[in-house]
C-alpha cells in the first residue's frame, strides 16, 4: 500500500492551508527527513519534511492550491517495491471524501451536520441595492435569520448583522452562528479564490479588493467592488493566507475593539547621543531607535501594569510577563514577531534578537511561537517619514503602539524657540481594559523614559 | 435508434434516480435512465406503496374486528388475500405509470435494461446479456439501490422464507408467521400479518424492536404489539431452521435459553445490502465499504463524474433521503448556488405499522450521549381529544430540547396518524425553530396535532392538558 501524506496541522488551529510548493517530482526517490513540500498557513510557510522512504508516487493536491484541509492526503509515496499500479484505488483525491473507515452504518460519519458551504456568489445584494451596511442576509433592513441562529447569537453577544449567513436566501443560520464562535469544523472556509487570467492594467492601478472574508458587514463580492469602481480595469490579486488574516483580524478588531489614541511627542536627542556612543563601543550589536522603544515600553509596562491586559468576557486578564509584538512589513503582508518577556532583555539582547526575528520574518521562516501571542504591539513607521498615526490594536493586546519618524522641530524651552529631534509617539488603547487615565499614565511614564536613557539601563 | 449522449445519465429509476432525473431535466440537462425492472424502483413496486396498500387492508380488518366501540356489528367479516394483493399490485402498478409519464413529460429518456459504467463518461446498457445501447455522458449518477441482506442457514427460497417481496404477495394467508428482524420491513409485515389474522412472532437481535427509535418509544411499540397477540423475542437469535413440506420450526436462542417455533411461513427482514455488484465500478477510483459507495456531502464518488444517492450510499435508507439527495447531487452538478448538503438530522422517519410510529433528528439516549444538556416533553394521546374520539387512545408524543438554546433536537412519537404528523416537526427543525415559535404556533382544535403542542409545552413544564 503507498502510504499517505496528509496535510499536516502546523498548529492546534489550524484548520486548511496552502500547498505553496512541491519540492519532489512524481518518481523522485524520497528518504526521511526529505523536504517535499511547503505549505502556506496564515502567516507563515513551513517546511513538510517526509516521515517514510520510498519514492514519490503521486501528487495528489497540485502546488498552488489553496485552501486544502488539515489531513486530507496530499501525495502518495510508494514504498520500495511497490510499483505506480499500487497507486490505483489509494488515496481519496484532491476533494475532501468521506473519512477512511466510516463504520457499517457509515451515516454519522459520512455526512458533518449541517455545514453549509459558503458559495462565494451566495445571494450578493442585487448591484443596484448595493449601500452600505448591507449584508447577506439584509434584505431591505429585515435581518434574515432561524430563531435558533438568533437566541445563539444572543447568548454568546454575536452581533447577528456582523454574519453572512449561508441559509437560503443568504438566511443566517445555527452554523453561520457556530462558526462565528469558532467551533472546528462549523463551517467549511470559503474556497480560496482561483487566480483569473485578468486583463492587463498597471498594478498600482489596481483597486485591490480588500475583502475581510466571511465575518459578513458590508458585502464586498468582486462583482459589486468592480461595479462600484466604475467598471475600470484591474489586476486581480487572489488573496494569500496572510492577507485573510490580516483582513479578519484587522476588522475583527476595528468592529469590536473601542479605540481611543494617546499622542506624545518626544525629544529623542539625549537617546540618539546614547545610541551613537552604545553602537561605537562593539561592533558586536547595532542597537536602533526602534529596539529602544521597544525596551522603553516593556519597561514601562512594568510601571503600568494594568496596560499589560487583554479583555475577555469574564474578566480582564492582566499578563504576568511582558512580551513585544513587533510589526514588520513583508513585500506582501505584515506579521509581528515577538520579543518574549523584553522587560527582562538589555538593549543589546533586543537588538540580536529582532535582526533575527525580522530577517527570518522576511524569509518567512518564523515558528508559530515566535509571532502567535505576545501582550503589546509596536508599528513603526518612522522610517517612512511619517510623523504620526493611529494603529490599530492587534487583538487580544490590550494596546499598541504607533512610532512616528524622529525629526528636528522648532520647540519652545524655558520660553524660547529651540530645535529638537521629536519623536511623536500614539497609543492606540482598547477603552474596555485600559481607561484614559491609565493610557495616560502609561504614555507619559514611556514619555520619560525616552527623553531620559539612562533610566532605562536600570 | 435513439440519441446516446447525454448530460446525465442516472443508473436506477426508483425514488432516487427519477427524481434526480426529473429535477435534472428542470434544469436543461438532456437527460436518462437506465432501469433494469420497474420505473419506480423498490419503492414504488415493491416496498413503501403496495406495502401501504397491504396495511390498509390490515387496518381495516382491524377496525371490522373492533366495531362494537363505535356501535355497529358485523356477521361474518371475511377477506379474499387474493383481493387484498390485487388491490397493492394495483395501486403500485398506477404509480409506475405516473413516474413513467413524468419522465416523458420532462423529456428524460429511459433505456430498458442493465446500466453499466464502461470506461469515462459511458454507460453500456445490456438487457438479458444482450447490449441495447452504448450511452455517453459527462455526469453519471449511481442510484441501484439495495436489497434484502439474508443470513446464513436463513436463505430465502420463496416458498418457506421470504424476503419482502414474496411477503408483499402471500397467495393464501398464512396461518402463523415468524418475522426475522423488527426494524421498519419487519415491523410493518408483523403489523400486517397480525391483523390479517395470522400468529406473529418477532425474533430482535438487539435489545429491543424497532431498535433504530427512541427508547421509549421501542417499549411503547413492544406493550403495544404484544397486547395484539404478537410474541416478541428480543436479545435473541435464529440458531435453526429446520424446513418442512408446508412450514418450519425455528430454533431461536434468547440470551442463553433456547427455544422452538412452529411457523408456516419466515419473513425475513435483516438489514440491506446495497447494490454495487456489475456496475464496471472496477477499475475506477469509486469506493466500495461494506456494500455502500462512499460519496462526499455532494454525493460525489472518488472518481469525477460518476455520483452516487440513495440507499446505495448508505443510511437511512429512506425513499424520500434518497429523493433528496438526487435533487442536491443534481443541482450541485448544475452549479447553482444555494445547495446545501443533506442534514440526516432533519430526515424523517416513518414505520407503517399499527400503533404507527415517526421520529426526526436525535433519540433521547443520543442528544445525552453527544453531551447535550436537554429537556423533555412527552404527551400521551388519552390526554387529547380528537384521539380519544377517533378511538385511538394510545400513543406518545415526544420531544427533545437543548436545555439552553432551545433548539429541536429530536422528536419522536407513536400512535395513530403520527406518520402525517412529523412533518410538522421536521419543518420545525430544518427552519431551525426554538422552543419559542413552536409555542407561539397556534395548532388547530381538535387533532391530534395538538400533542404535538402540548410536548414542547411539557418539556418546559407547561402543558395544559395533562
Amino acid at each position: 500500500m503507498p502510504i499517505e501524506v496528509l496535510m499536516p496541522a502546523l498548529s492546534p488551529t489550524m484548520t486548511e492551508g496552502n500547498l505553496a510548493k512541491w519540492h519532489k517530482k512524481e518518481g523522485d526517490p524520497v528518504k526521511s527527513g526529505d523536504v517535499i513540500a511547503e505549505i502556506e498557513t496564515d502567516k507563515a510557510t513551513m517546511e513538510v519534511e517526509a516521515v517514510d522512504e520510498g519514492r514519490m508516487g503521486k501528487i495528489v493536491v497540485p502546488e498552488g492550491a489553496q485552501g486544502v484541509k488539515v489531513n486530507e492526503v496530499i501525495a502518495l509515496i510508494l514504498e520500495e517495491g511497490e510499483d505506480a499500479a499500487a497507486l490505483a484505488g489509494s488515496g481519496k483525491g484532491a476533494a475532501a471524501k468521506a473519512p477512511p473507515a466510516p463504520a457499517s452504518t457509515a451515516e454519522t460519519a459520512k455526512r458533518a451536520p449541517a455545514p453549509a458551504p459558503e458559495s462565494p456568489k451566495t445571494a450578493p445584494p442585487p448591484v443596484a441595492a448595493a449601500r452600505a451596511g448591507g449584508n447577506g442576509a439584509d434584505h431591505g433592513g429585515r435581518l434574515f435569520a432561524s430563531p435558533l441562529a438568533r437566541r445563539m447569537a444572543q447568548q454568546a453577544g454575536i452581533d447577528l448583522a456582523q454574519l453572512k449567513g449561508s441559509g437560503p436566501q443568504g438566511r443566517i443560520v445555527k452554523a453561520d452562528v457556530e462558526a462565528a464562535l469558532g467551533k472546528p469544523g462549523a463551517a467549511r472556509a470559503a474556497p480560496a479564490a482561483k487566480p483569473a487570467p485578468v486583463p492587463a492594467a498597471p498594478a498600482a492601478a489596481a483597486p485591490a479588493p480588500a475583502a475581510p472574508p466571511r465575518i459578513g458587514g458590508p458585502s464586498f463580492a468582486k462583482q459589486q467592488v468592480v461595479a462600484a469602481a466604475g467598471n475600470i480595469p484591474y489586476a486581480e490579486i487572489p488573496h494569500t493566507g496572510m492577507r485573510r488574516t490580516i483582513a479578519r483580524r484587522m476588522v475583527e478588531s476595528k468592529q469590536n475593539v473601542p479605540h481611543f489614541n494617546l499622542t506624545v511627542d518626544c525629544e529623542i536627542d539625549a537617546l540618539l547621543k546614547m545610541r551613537a556612543e552604545l553602537n561605537a563601543k562593539s561592533s558586536d550589536y547595532k542597537i536602533s531607535v526602534n529596539d529602544f522603544v521597544i525596551r522603553a515600553a516593556a519597561l514601562t509596562m512594568r510601571k503600568v501594569p494594568r496596560a499589560n491586559a487583554s479583555w475577555s468576557d469574564e474578566a480582564v486578564l492582566q499578563w504576568q510577563q511582558v512580551d513585544i509584538a513587533v510589526a514588520v512589513a513583508l513585500e506582501d503582508g505584515l506579521i509581528t514577531p515577538i520579543v518574549k518577556r523584553a522587560d527582562q532583555k538589555g538593549l543589546a539582547t533586543i537588538a540580536a534578537e529582532m535582526k533575527d526575528l525580522a530577517a527570518r520574518a522576511r524569509a518567512g521562516k518564523l515558528k508559530l511561537e515566535e509571532f502567535q501571542g505576545g501582550t503589546f504591539s509596536i508599528s513603526n513607521l518612522g522610517m517612512y517619514g511619517i510623523k504620526d498615526f493611529n494603529a490599530v490594536i492587534n487583538p487580544p493586546h490590550g494596546c499598541i503602539l504607533a512610532v512616528g519618524a524622529g525629526e528636528q522641530r522648532p520647540i519652545v524651552k524655558n520660553g524660547a524657540l529651540a530645535i529638537a529631534t521629536v519623536m511623536s509617539c500614539t497609543l492606540s488603547c482598547d477603552h474596555r481594559v485600559v481607561d484614559g487615565a491609565v493610557g495616560a499614565q502609561w504614555i507619559a511614564a514611556f514619555k520619560a523614559m525616552i527623553e531620559d536613557p539612562l533610566t532605562m539601563l536600570l | 435508434m435513439a440519441d446516446t449522449t447525454f448530460d446525465l445519465i442516472v443508473i436506477g429509476g426508483g425514488p432516487g434516480g427519477y427524481v434526480a432525473a426529473i429535477r435534472a431535466a428542470q434544469l436543461g440537462m438532456k437527460t436518462a435512465v437506465v432501469e433494469r425492472e420497474h420505473l419506480g424502483g423498490i419503492c414504488l413496486n415493491w416496498g413503501c406503496i403496495p406495502t401501504k396498500a397491504l396495511l390498509r387492508s390490515s387496518e381495516i380488518s382491524h377496525l371490522l374486528h373492533h366495531l362494537d366501540q363505535f356501535g355497529f356489528s358485523a356477521k361474518d367479516v371475511a377477506y379474499d388475500t387474493k383481493k387484498v394483493v390485487e388491490r397493492s399490485r394495483k395501486v403500485a402498478k398506477q404509480l409506475a405509470n405516473g413516474v413513467a409519464f413524468l419522465l416523458k413529460k420532462n423529456k428524460v429518456t429511459v433505456f430498458d435494461g442493465e446500466g453499466r459504467l464502461a470506461g469515462k463518461g459511458k454507460v453500456a446498457v445490456a438487457k438479458g446479456g444482450k447490449p441495447v445501447a452504448d450511452l455517453a455522458a459527462k455526469n453519471i449518477i449511481i442510484a441501484t439501490g439495495a436489497r434484502a441482506r439474508t443470513l446464513p442457514g436463513l436463505e430465502p427460497d420463496g416458498k418457506l422464507v421470504w424476503t419482502y417481496k414474496e411477503a408483499m404477495v402471500p397467495e393464501t394467508m398464512p396461518k402463523s408467521v415468524l418475522v426475522v428482524g423488527s426494524g421498519a420491513i419487519g415491523i410493518e409485515f408483523a403489523s400486517f400479518y397480525r391483523n390479517m389474522g395470522a400468529e406473529v412472532t418477532v425474533v430482535e437481535v438487539l435489545d429491543r424492536v424497532v431498535p433504530a427509535e427512541d427508547e421509549e418509544i421501542s417499549a411503547f411499540a413492544r406493550k403495544a404489539f404484544e397486547k395484539q397477540g404478537m410474541k416478541i423475542h428480543t436479545g435473541a437469535t435464529v440458531k435453526g431452521l429446520k424446513r418442512n413440506a408446508n412450514a418450519v420450526t425455528a430454533t431461536i436462542a434468547v440470551g442463553s435459553k433456547s427455544l422452538e417455533v412452529a411457523a408456516d411461513r419466515v419473513v425475513l427482514a435483516v438489514g440491506i445490502v446495497g447494490n454495487v455488484e456489475n456496475l464496471g465500478l472496477e477499475g475506477t477510483r469509486v469506493r466500495v465499504e461494506k456494500t455502500h459507495i462512499l460519496v462526499d456531502e455532494w454525493l460525489a464518488t472518488d472518481e469525477p463524474g460518476i455520483f452516487a444517492i440513495g440507499d446505495v450510499v448508505g443510511p437511512p435508507w429512506l425513499a424520500h433521503k434518497a429523493s433528496h439527495e438526487g435533487v442536491i447531487c443534481v443541482e450541485k452538478i448544475a452549479g447553482l448556488n444555494d445547495v446545501h448538503p443533506l442534514d440526516t438530522g432533519n430526515v424523517p422517519g416513518c414505520t407503517y405499522c399499527m400503533p404507527q410510529i415517526a421520529s426526526v433528528g436525535l433519540t433521547e439516549k443520543k442528544a445525552r450521549e453527544a453531551g447535550r444538556e436537554i429537556r423533555v416533553g412527552r404527551f400521551p394521546y388519552i390526554g387529547n381529544g380528537k384521539a380519544i374520539a377517533l378511538g385511538e387512545p394510545e400513543g406518545l408524543v415526544k420531544t427533545i430540547f437543548d436545555a439552553k438554546t432551545g433548539e429541536l433536537l429530536g422528536a419522536h412519537m407513536i400512535g395513530a396518524e403520527v406518520t402525517e404528523l412529523i412533518q410538522g416537526y421536521a419543518i420545525a427543525k430544518t427552519l431551525e425553530t426554538t422552543e419559542a415559535e413552536l409555542m407561539h404556533t397556534i395548532f388547530p382544535h381538535p387533532t391530534l396535532s395538538e400533542m404535538m403542542h402540548e410536548s414542547v409545552l411539557d418539556a418546559y413544564g407547561r402543558a395544559i392538558h395533562f
